[in-house]
């Protein structure tokens, strides 16, 4: 059935993954402030050269993994390893880790030469190196003309390229990005997201990723760690965690979904008046289905399809396509994308394959 | 938003005010500086220059300035090396104990000047807390003199009463310099002191220069921590304004001693002003 070649495609994925070394390892971390809990049992590996985006709402603990990544604060449990040494007894400055912070944190006082020197003379390398190195840094963000200019000078994409290259010009094994494009505005943003991939595949530094929008999360990453709470939702590649979902909430977190609370016995699921069959163990069981997986439906039904009738309720003009509101003969809402060139009769036969419900867990915040 | 005569009347009183009781008080002592008075004591009113030639020839007056210069550079020295690693301490390191800590550099300027100074007497008297102690722990065997009644006491006790003006810009200073920049300078690999040389430093300068310049001004003029504890060796500048005043009635050569060390006074603000500017980014 459909459901297991999607299952395959992402198995080849992870085999992909499996290949290449592990250069950071996040072993059962926790972190509390206080009486809050934050950051709870976080498992996570990091390959060498991976763009691993983490995502979350806020207060979801995804800045605080993070922090405890490059060392701003410490493990209340757990332990987090890179390259085969223990990082999280480390202070941040003798971890080879380095942050492009959300609003860059340049230092005003310092040219935008200096800011990306800074690294590299705290650390005393000779004054003809620092040059070499920084005027190549400069040219690949792009802001070699700007080196002499004080922070306060260059717009806000200028500054992300220099806090990108303030970072890089020490060569880290790992950058982290806290949410760096978040004050961009949408289409510099857009460019950015290209820009940093593209960027990130030359040089081949792992990067981790923080953002709270799932668009950026999966334009730009190889893998994406959805957090909730402070607990890890899933960890999948982007095509994987959308058309896979493990729970109900990053069915709804990563893209639109509709989620049938359905009644499973002996193998078949029943919600308002729909029935198809699945490997569901019997009693409830909640299922996602994207909205562009129901479709008009035409011809003969088939065999792997739930076809039924419905209503529409309200539609949203999006361009390529248009999102209905539909209600079913039972009364139940459903949302469905439908592309947006067809004009569409108020009453309508939809169907959607039985493999694109696509069962989940239900868990708590 | 406002009317003009809304305006008006709110900002009239206070500059009534500065220019009743500051303006004019200066511009009479500007005017008294170029006036005379007569060996029976009259003020002439007739104009010359000769009172401010008088203080370049008189090497008292030229001593007097010098020292006062010294001690307030010495006092602004002391304060600063005081308020910058507490400031620093307290901002940055003192956690929960922030605002105690904040709240003790602040209470001092809560008691009496003349309190602080007297406390300062009985430190350094003769019979004062630090003898005793020194003849009680066999360093000497007879009261030290030199401790009171000079300049090294005028010093102290103006360094306690004036760190605290020092600790006030610099405290707000480090205040102000964001966090994220201290965790970025780690995380570029400086170390905490290479962070405090590179980043805190040179971001609290305003603090520094503002808070050098309240303990150098404040001290210059100082009159009365001399007159206490300063004794014949200690004198400073006010005290030969107060007697010209005073007991000496010489009032035209009071009054350019003031304007000298007003112009002083005004051009170091002008120039610690432009050095603030200068180093301030936020």
């Amino acid at each position: 059935m459909n459901e297991k070649t999607v299952a395959g495609a992402s198995a080849t994925s992870v085999a992909a993954e499996a290949s290449t070394r592990v250069l950071l390892s996040v072993r059962s971390v926790a972190k509390r402030f206080g009486n809050n809990i934050v950051l709870r049992d976080i498992s996570l590996d990091v390959a060498e050269g991976e763009f691993l985006s983490i995502l979350g709402e806020s207060g979801s603990g995804k800045t605080t993994l993070l922090r405890l990544i490059a060392g701003f604060e410490r493990c209340d449990g757990g332990e987090i390893w890179m390259a085969g040494e223990r990082l999280d007894p480390q202070p941040p400055y003798q971890r080879q880790v380095n942050t492009v912070f959300q609003n860059y944190a340049l230092f005003p006082h310092l040219s935008v030469f200096d800011n990306v020197a800074y690294g590299l003379r705290v650390k005393k390398a000779p004054a003809n190196e620092i040059k070499e190195r920084v005027e190549q840094v400069l040219v690949m963000v792009k802001m070699s003309s700007f080196a002499n200019a004080s922070p306060a000078k260059i717009s806000g994409g200028q500054q992300q390229r220099v806090a990108l290259a303030r970072a890089l010009v020490n060569r880290p094994k790992l950058l982290l990005l806290d949410e760096p494009l978040s004050a961009l505005d949408a289409n510099l943003r857009r460019q950015m997201q290209v820009e940093l991939k593209v960027l990130q595949r030359e040089i081949g530094i792992a990067f981790v990723f923080v953002t709270h929008d799932q668009e950026e999360a999966m334009t730009m990453s190889d893998r994406i760690a959805l957090l909730r709470a402070g607990e890890l939702e899933q960890v999948a590649t982007p095509r994987e965690i959308y058309a896979q979902p493990a729970t109900a909430y990053t069915a709804q977190f990563i893209g639109q979904t509709n989620l049938l609370h359905a009644q499973v016995t002996a193998g078949i699921a029943e919600c308002a008046g729909l029935r198809w069959p699945t490997s569901e163990p019997d009693g409830p069981g909640t299922f996602s289905v994207r909205p562009e997986s129901i479709v008009v439906a035409v011809g003969a039904s088939s065999n792997g399809s739930v076809r039924f009738h419905a209503k529409v309720i309200s539609r949203i003009f999006q361009g390529a396509a248009e999102l209905l509101q539909v209600e079913t003969a039972t009364g139940y809402r459903l949302n469905v994308r439908v592309p947006g060139a067809k004009t569409v009769a108020s009453g309508l036969e939809l169907e959607f394959a039985a493999s694109d419900a696509v069962p989940v867990r239900e868990t708590q915040a | 938003m406002f009317s003009r005569a809304y305006k008006l009347a709110v900002s009239l009183p206070p500059l009534a005010w500065v220019v009743l009781f500051l303006l004019t008080p200066y511009l009479l002592l500007l005017v008294y500086s170029f006036w005379s008075v007569t060996p029976s004591q009259q003020i002439v009113h007739t104009w010359g220059l000769q009172n401010y030639l008088e203080l370049l020839h008189v090497r008292v007056y030229v001593g007097v300035l010098v020292r006062s210069m010294r001690i307030a550079a010495s006092v602004t020295m002391l304060s600063l090396l005081l308020a910058l690693p507490l400031a620093y301490y307290v901002s940055f390191h003192a956690g929960k104990k922030k605002d105690l800590l904040y709240q003790l550099v602040i209470i001092p300027l809560w008691v009496s000047y003349l309190v602080r100074a007297y406390a300062w007497k009985t430190i350094l008297g003769s019979d004062g807390v630090l003898n005793t102690l020194l003849q009680y722990l066999h360093v000497t065997s007879h009261p030290q003199g030199y401790l009171l009644y000079s300049p090294l006491a005028v010093v102290l006790t103006l360094t306690h009463i004036y760190t605290p003006f020092a600790f006030l810009p610099i405290y707000a200073a480090l205040e102000h310099i964001p966090r994220k920049l201290v965790e970025a300078s780690y995380d570029l690999g400086a170390t905490p002191s290479q962070t405090f040389w590179r980043v805190i430093v040179p971001l609290s300068i305003p603090g520094v220069v503002a808070g050098a310049t309240f303990s150098f001004v404040l001290s210059l003029g100082d009159f009365l921590a001399p007159l206490l504890v300063g004794g014949p060796s200690g004198v400073m500048i006010s005290n030969i304004v107060v007697s010209l005043f005073g007991a000496a009635y010489n009032w035209p050569l009071g009054a350019a001693i003031s304007a000298c060390m007003m112009v002083l006074v005004v051009a170091l603000l002008f120039a610690t002003e432009r050095l603030e500017k200068k180093w301030s980014f936020t």
